[in-house]
């Protein structure tokens, strides 16, 4: 904790201020953490902090209770100052039960806080926990360097709920609103927002809501009449740039990215999807904006998904679908089809650890290769990456331009991190957005009124023809088509002409594209580190820091990946050394190799979780020093 | 839903969906049949040409789309009913046709059949069942009988085939047809319904591949022995078949039976009546494929099985639209992006 400023208030406890926090909480997948975390995010945002979060969770719905394997965190990052990643050690720790504790002790700062249940802590969890016979780390001094709180949360939670009539599991569920309330006393935050969600979200059973929130306001009474809290903390409102904010998971802002880039085109948006984690919620909340001209289909499976939104882009909309690598891997096919065609279509993959099953709740960037490679044939695609979680929304907005101005699909990738975390955002107004153009063919392009689906303009774009439309029936399909005509052609020269126009084709929206820039640091120097998607927070804070240190680095993150900036080879030439940090064994590294044949260095991650600042800190230094 | 023509316009012909590529099936194909008939009906059917969609999965019978003079896609294997799952959403007012064989429709896309015809788009389509592979040069498929000698299966196939019509049934289709190619007048009459039902008519037409099954389906046509081997099914009208007409199906509680009527006492009113509303009839119908039943071969039956009508998945999808936007109007995007909790940093 960065702090600054002590002063008496209230309660006895003194009220400390603090630059920035990391909370963990962290519990049994049961234990509502999830929940917690995002109420507590909400109002540390609604109250003007920066921020960032990491939902870290089992794969597991119901993993198995008590165990290590089954503990769910949340951690929030909030401050005073800018925020660009979740923290890499955190300075409370809320553990409802000792597989918690153990989980996250190993990344609690020293000295920091520990919120502890202890009915989490009977012979029963700590056997499920892995801790030995006879061994309690509550009480045999291995947490003495930390200041530990030990509240019987589940004990406190049933006598204040002892008359609401509510059977013994319901007031039980009801503990984590306990520790919310706590929290919120600790560091001097309103329960005001989550008093309200908690009424907008029991509205039809008003016995709940009022358990939950005389548990909420028990734990705030509790951190404010008891003499066990010595110190509460304060973090100040954020001085962000002026304007309008709200707080954004990635997920969300694709959604609604997606929907404005319908909006403004005019286009209806199909969404094409089938069930799959992390990439679910855009399908959940997409289906919401159903009044918007939105059309979402839940397909039998991912290929169907896919096909379903390459009809419905041929028929004119905007045809959307999302998935996560092993959707993918099924879709391949399907997109090899559009490719072929020509047509627009936006594929969001929202990566996982893989490879298979993998980790499917944890972070990776590890489909990259793919994005690039994996279909068959000579087919290469644009391919584009979201940074952040509120990136996401100005990135797919710049998929759904490409894929309509090109005429091609799109790969848009997000990952597990960005896609659930959080972050507040200076979100814009309609009348801000980019211009998409769109046209529709709706006459006869070819000499003596002859239709050439096939004929390109400056770009190398072919038109978009609807069916419906008067004179123009013509066929397409997956066969090699004869230049122009669109006619099935097994030509061997006129194969050659048609691979090359649709690499070229795709090579050509590096000139829509703008120049890559310095994101921090000098234009040149010693050390670049060049990044893609989430890394971005994690590479910026490091960064900034050493060159806070005075070391000679500089930063420089992708959106654009395929093609790339028309600029980047002259901007790494810069550099003596060019590192590359990835959630990967090296996939950004052998593209800019072989692109630019420099030789650049890696830094590679690949633990389902994301980076934190030290690691990059870390070989950073080793470089410069 | 189809638009009907502007009345003022000259009635199209045959020829006018002929596309300009030259057909390129194998001589003596059934599918040169299934195309004539096709373009036959379509004049008569009343819907502007760039109003017809045929999507197309692979195989031979997947070329299809390429002869016709209308919108097309010839996509990728067993997918066609995927992707016009996608056009049908965005714009229902088209007029879709699918195009497959029974590899492409049964077997690598048995899952997006099964599903298509338990959302019951209004949309059509017609499974060209040669039971074999063609285009990959003659290996056993999922429709192939049971025993089948082909390229894969040089000791004959150990497999059950599909019953396309009880495969259909099962999945809840609203609609489903069985006819041939050999038969014009029956395959237009045939695909005239399948237009007239709005949700999925299911049409299955057995089609000779001259060069690698000839003449699985000949006994369903041959004069000599058509009259024994089929049953042309007719709403309201009894099962009749053999040579003079001269053989009835009537129902023994659940049970077909096979009545002879020169020597039965019973006429042909007292034979089962085909209801082609009456599922539980059209299972059993469904079923004689199989010879499932004692009392000797049941003849195939050809016609509309069963015919149901039940919301179509687009109006369903499109009327919850309309309705939520009734009740609760259209959000501003400015709404949207801004979301319900904003703070302003002053
Ligand atoms: S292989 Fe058989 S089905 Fe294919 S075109 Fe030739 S005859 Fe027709």
């Amino acid at each position: 904790m960065e702090q600054t400023l002590d002063n008496k208030v209230g309660s006895n406890a003194q009220l400390i201020d603090a630059e920035s926090i990391v909370i963990r909480f962290s519990g049994d997948s049961g234990d509502g953490m999830q929940l917690t975390g995002m109420q507590f995010t909400d109002t540390a945002a609604l109250l003007g902090n920066d921020l960032a979060t990491f939902p870290d969770y089992p794969a597991e719905i119901r993993a198995p209770v008590g165990t290590t394997a089954g503990v769910s965190g949340f951690q929030v990052h909030f401050g005073s100052r800018e925020i660009y990643t979740p923290g890499d050690q955190f300075d409370v720790l809320v553990a409802m039960n000792s597989a918690a504790l153990k989980v996250d002790l190993p990344r609690l700062k020293k000295g920091g806080v520990i919120i502890t249940n202890i009915a989490g802590f009977d012979k029963k969890n700590l056997n499920l926990a892995g801790y030995p016979d006879g061994v309690n780390p509550l009480n045999d001094g291995s947490l003495e360097n930390y200041i530990v709180h030990k509240l019987d949360v589940t004990k406190l939670t049933k006598e204040c709920l002892s008359d609401s009539g509510l059977g013994m599991k319901e007031i039980e569920r009801s503990k984590n609103m306990f520790v919310l309330g706590l929290l919120f006393w600790m560091f001097d935050e309103t329960m005001e927002y989550t008093i309200t969600f908690i009424n907008e979200k029991f509205g039809k059973k008003p016995e709940i809501a009022a358990a939950n929130i005389k548990a909420l306001k028990a734990g705030w009474n509790f951190g404010d009449h008891t003499e066990i809290f010595t110190t509460r903390y304060k973090v100040s409102a954020a001085s962000l740039p002026k304007g309008e904010y709200r707080n954004i998971t990635g997920n969300h802002a694709t959604a609604i990215g997606l929907v404005a880039a319908s909006e403004m085109t005019q286009l209806p948006l199909f969404l094409g999807s089938y069930p799959i984690t992390p990439a679910s919620d855009i399908l959940h909340d997409l289906s919401k904006y159903k009044t918007s001209n939105v059309r979402t289909f839940q397909a039998e499976d991912e290929i169907a998904a896919i096909c379903g939104a390459i009809g419905a882009s041929y028929t004119g909309s905007l045809g959307v679908t999302t998935t996560s690598g092993p959707g993918m891997a099924l879709k391949t096919e399907a997109i090899g089809l559009a490719t072929m065609l020509e047509i627009p279509l936006v594929i969001i993959d929202v990566q996982r650890g893989g490879p298979s099953t993998g980790l499917p709740t944890k972070t990776e960037q590890s489909d990259l290769l793919m994005a690039m490679y994996s279909r068959h044939g000579e087919s290469p695609l644009p391919v584009i990456a979201a940074s952040s979680p509120s990136d996401c929304f100005q990135t797919v907005y710049e998929a759904c331009r490409i894929a309509i101005e090109h005429m091609t699909p799109v790969i848009f990738l997000s990952d597990g991190y960005i896609a659930n975390g959080s972050e507040p955002w200076r979100f814009p107004v309609a009348a801000d957005l980019p211009k998409i153009n769109v046209s529709f063919l709706t006459e006869a392009n070819g000499p003596d009124g002859s239709l050439l689906p096939y004929k390109r303009n400056d770009l190398l774009v072919r038109p978009w023809i609807k069916p419906g439309t008067e004179g123009l029936m013509h066929r397409i399909g997956g066969l090699e088509k004869q230049n122009e005509t669109g006619n099935v052609s097994y030509d061997a020269k006129n194969h050659e002409i048609m691979t090359h126009l649709r690499a070229e084709k795709v090579e050509k929206i590096a000139e829509t594209i703008p120049p890559i820039t310095v994101d921090s640091g000098k234009d040149s120097g010693k050390l670049l580190v060049l990044g893609w998607g989430s890394t971005a927070g994690a590479i910026k804070t490091a960064v900034r820091e050493c060159i806070g240190l005075g070391y000679d680095v500089s930063h420089v993150h992708l959106r654009h990946i395929n093609p790339f900036p028309k600029n980047l080879g002259e901007v790494l030439g810069k550099f003596d050394t060019v590192l590359i940090p990835e959630m990967n064994t090296g996939q950004l590294l052998k593209l800019i190799r072989a692109k630019y044949l420099i030789p650049a260095i890696g830094l590679s991650k690949v633990q389902g979780q994301p980076y934190t600042t030290i690691e990059l800190k870390e070989k950073i230094l080793e470089i410069l020093k | 839903m189809t638009t009907a023509a502007d009345q003022s316009m000259p009635k199209l012909t045959a020829k006018d969906f002929a596309s300009t590529q030259e057909v390129k099936w194998c001589p003596g194909c059934g599918d040169y049949s299934i195309l004539k008939q096709v373009q036959t009906v379509f004049p008569d059917l009343g819907i502007p040409k760039e109003d017809i969609v045929f999507i197309s999965g692979i195989g031979c019978a997947a070329r299809f789309t390429y002869y016709m003079d209308t919108y097309g896609m010839h996509s990728i294997h067993g997918r066609a009913a995927a992707i016009a799952s996608g056009v049908k959403i965005s714009n229902p007012e088209l007029s879709v046709w699918l195009v497959s064989g029974d590899g492409d429709a049964f077997s690598i896309g048995g899952n997006h059949f099964i599903h298509l015809m338990r959302k019951n788009f209004d949309m059509n389509y017609l499974v060209f069942n040669n039971q074999i592979y063609g285009l990959t040069k003659g290996q056993y498929s999922p429709t192939s009988e049971k025993g089948k000698v082909a390229k894969s299966t040089p000791f004959g196939s150990v497999e059950e085939p599909f019953n396309p019509t009880e495969l259909a049934l099962g999945a809840k289709s609203s609609f489903v047809a069985r006819t041939m190619d050999r038969d014009p007048k029956h395959l237009q009459a045939m695909l005239k319904r399948a237009h007239e039902h709005k949700g999925t008519s299911f049409v299955e037409i057995y089609q000779n591949c001259a060069v690698f099954n000839d003449g699985a389906f000949f006994s369903f046509s041959d004069k000599e022995t058509k009259k024994e081997t089929a049953i042309f099914l007719e709403h309201g009208k009894p099962l009749i078949f053999g040579d003079n007409n001269d053989k009835g199906i009537r129902l023994d509680g659940l049970k077909p039976v096979i009545v002879d009527l020169n020597t039965s006492g019973l006429s042909a009113n007292d034979m089962w009546i085909h209801d082609e509303k009456d599922k539980t009839k059209a299972h059993i119908i469904g079923s004689f494929f199989d010879s499932a039943f004692e009392g000797g071969h049941f003849p195939r039956p050809f016609g509309v099985i069963y015919t149901e009508d039940r919301p179509t998945f687009e109006d369903g999808l499109h009327n919850q639209i309309q309705e939520l936007i009734a009740r609760k109007g259209k959000p501003a995007l400015d709404k949207i992006l801004s979301g319900d909790k904003t703070w302003t940093i002053l």
